[in-house]
């Protein structure tokens, strides 16, 4: 089984128009820039994204969002800390101007989602948000003594994630706080495409030390590591 | 219910110290983005276990421009360095500890913190946002499901407004959950009573931090300068 592609251009290319797309990536940690520059590229119009900012630490998604291709954004910590300089980034612009729809769940509740996608759950109760707007809609339930809420699986149609080193099978190993959301992203993703640092041969990986198994990988695709700059002020 | 003079306090560095002050030895810590990231600086050579929201246990020092790995941050997007011990896992795991109560201790900034310890932190609505989004990042899972949530804020806002109110009136990251409030001025206990004023900064007095507090403070019977 051999799924690696030759380009990154070729491993997105098939993205409908509409399509969901989660991306994995911490901040700076983690996020497979490689593959949001080919989807700019590839043009793919409103699209629902789901990843945790839409900028701070990651200027690059917000390129998706000022080339008009983003219809909704699900995030956790979407907008720069300072206001100044929200104020003039792409996506606070579309949010306040209401041209981009937009769905914040904290972060634990957020790959709680994705994790029960890719584990065939439907939805499941956490005490996180309750008395807060995050309720608002939502089942309220009281196990024992503690209230807690209902939340759905998210499913996206495409998983973007990032690891240090593949084989040709899809089996990632992820380097220290960079692995963060890929292991859930690619599991929840109906087809997970990982761009990787460094693709081996079967079995020059060390079996025990994979910490996302190829069966949730469709694509790999080879990238150089893209240099970037921590900040999210 | 501003004070006509402003009040001098601790710098963010003392508070900083002063919530290391509280923290346990063998015990595991979240420490928020703002005034409780300082706190690490104040922990070095003791029993503590740092927890950041990425996915990481042990979290060491900053990084010096030198060590700079591009795969090792903290919840802050800093640089940060390994300890021996640390250890790597993913941002669901990193969720399921601290909602499964593996937390000791959380220490978080606020906007605003009630009688009740109840806490507001993660959307100003002066920035203009609609009311339902904004940064939650990991404060709302950390505030309920930390065993003992710490407060580290100043005490008023740059405008001098309380930060210490009857009622939260910025949305709520979590109600109930703060035992404990650092500030500049003052340390303040969350209980069933009411809030009750254990400490003052040097030079302050519990008249002064009342005066920039909105609901009656208890004065502790023990009332003490800031334990440094």
């Amino acid at each position: 089984m051999d799924k690696v592609y030759p380009s990154v251009d070729e491993a997105v290319a098939d993205i409908p128009d509409g399509a969901s797309i989660a991306i994995a990536g911490f901040f700076t940690a983690g996020t497979p820039v490689p593959l949001i520059r080919a989807l700019v590229r590839q043009g793919a119009k409103d699209l629902t994204v789901i990843c945790m900012q839409m900028g701070p630490g990651n200027e690059d998604i917000n390129h998706l969002v000022a080339n008009k291709q983003v219809k909704k954004a699900i995030c956790n910590y979407p907008f720069y800390r300072s206001a100044s300089r929200g104020a003039s980034s792409p996506t606070e612009m579309a949010v306040r101007a209401g041209e981009l729809e937009m769905e914040v769940f904290p972060m634990g509740t957020f790959i709680e989602k994705l994790r029960a996608a890719g584990a065939g759950i439907a939805a499941f109760y956490t005490p996180t948000g309750v008395g807060t707007v995050v309720e608002t809609g939502k089942e309220k339930r009281k196990f024992g003594d503690r209230e807690y809420l209902l939340e759905e699986a998210l499913k996206p149609d495409y998983a973007f994630v990032y690891a240090y080193k593949s084989d040709r099978m899809g089996n990632l190993v992820c380097h220290k706080t960079a692995r963060n959301y890929t292991p859930e992203m690619a599991a929840a993703g109906k087809i997970t495409i990982a761009a990787v640092e460094s693709i081996v041969e079967p079995g020059q990986l060390d079996g025990d030390a994979v910490h996302v198994p190829g069966v949730y990988v469709q694509r790999v695709v080879k990238v150089d590591r893209p240099a970037y700059f921590p900040s999210i002020d | 219910m501003c004070a006509d003079k402003k009040l001098k306090g601790l710098s963010r560095e003392l508070m900083a110290l002063r919530v290391a002050n509280e923290l346990e030895d063998g015990s595991y810590v979240n420490l928020g983005i703002g005034i409780p990231t300082l706190v690490s600086d104040w922990i070095e050579g003791r029993d503590i276990i740092l927890q950041a929201e990425v996915g990481m246990l042990n979290t060491g020092p900053l990084a010096t421009q030198d060590r700079v790995e591009q795969d090792l941050i903290n919840a802050s997007c800093q640089p940060v360095t390994e300890l021996p011990g640390s250890c790597y896992f993913s941002e669901c795991e990193s969720f399921a500890m601290i909602r499964g109560g593996y937390m000791d201790t959380a220490v978080l900034g606020a906007l605003q913190v009630s009688e009740k310890g109840d806490l507001a932190g993660w959307q100003n609505p002066e920035r203009g946002l609609p009311e339902d989004i904004g940064n939650i990042g990991g404060s709302m899972d950390l505030a309920v499901g930390a065993r003992k949530v710490i407060v580290a804020m100043m005490h008023v806002t740059n405008e001098g407004e309380p930060k210490i109110r009857t009622e939260c009136t910025y949305p709520l990251t979590a109600s109930g959950v703060v035992t404990l409030i650092v500030t500049d001025l003052a340390v303040i206990s969350v209980t069933p009573r009411g809030l009750v004023l254990e400490e003052v900064a040097p030079g302050v007095t519990a008249e002064d931090v009342q005066s920039v507090t909105e609901p009656r403070l208890i004065i502790s019977q023990d009332l003490a300068e800031i334990r440094l």
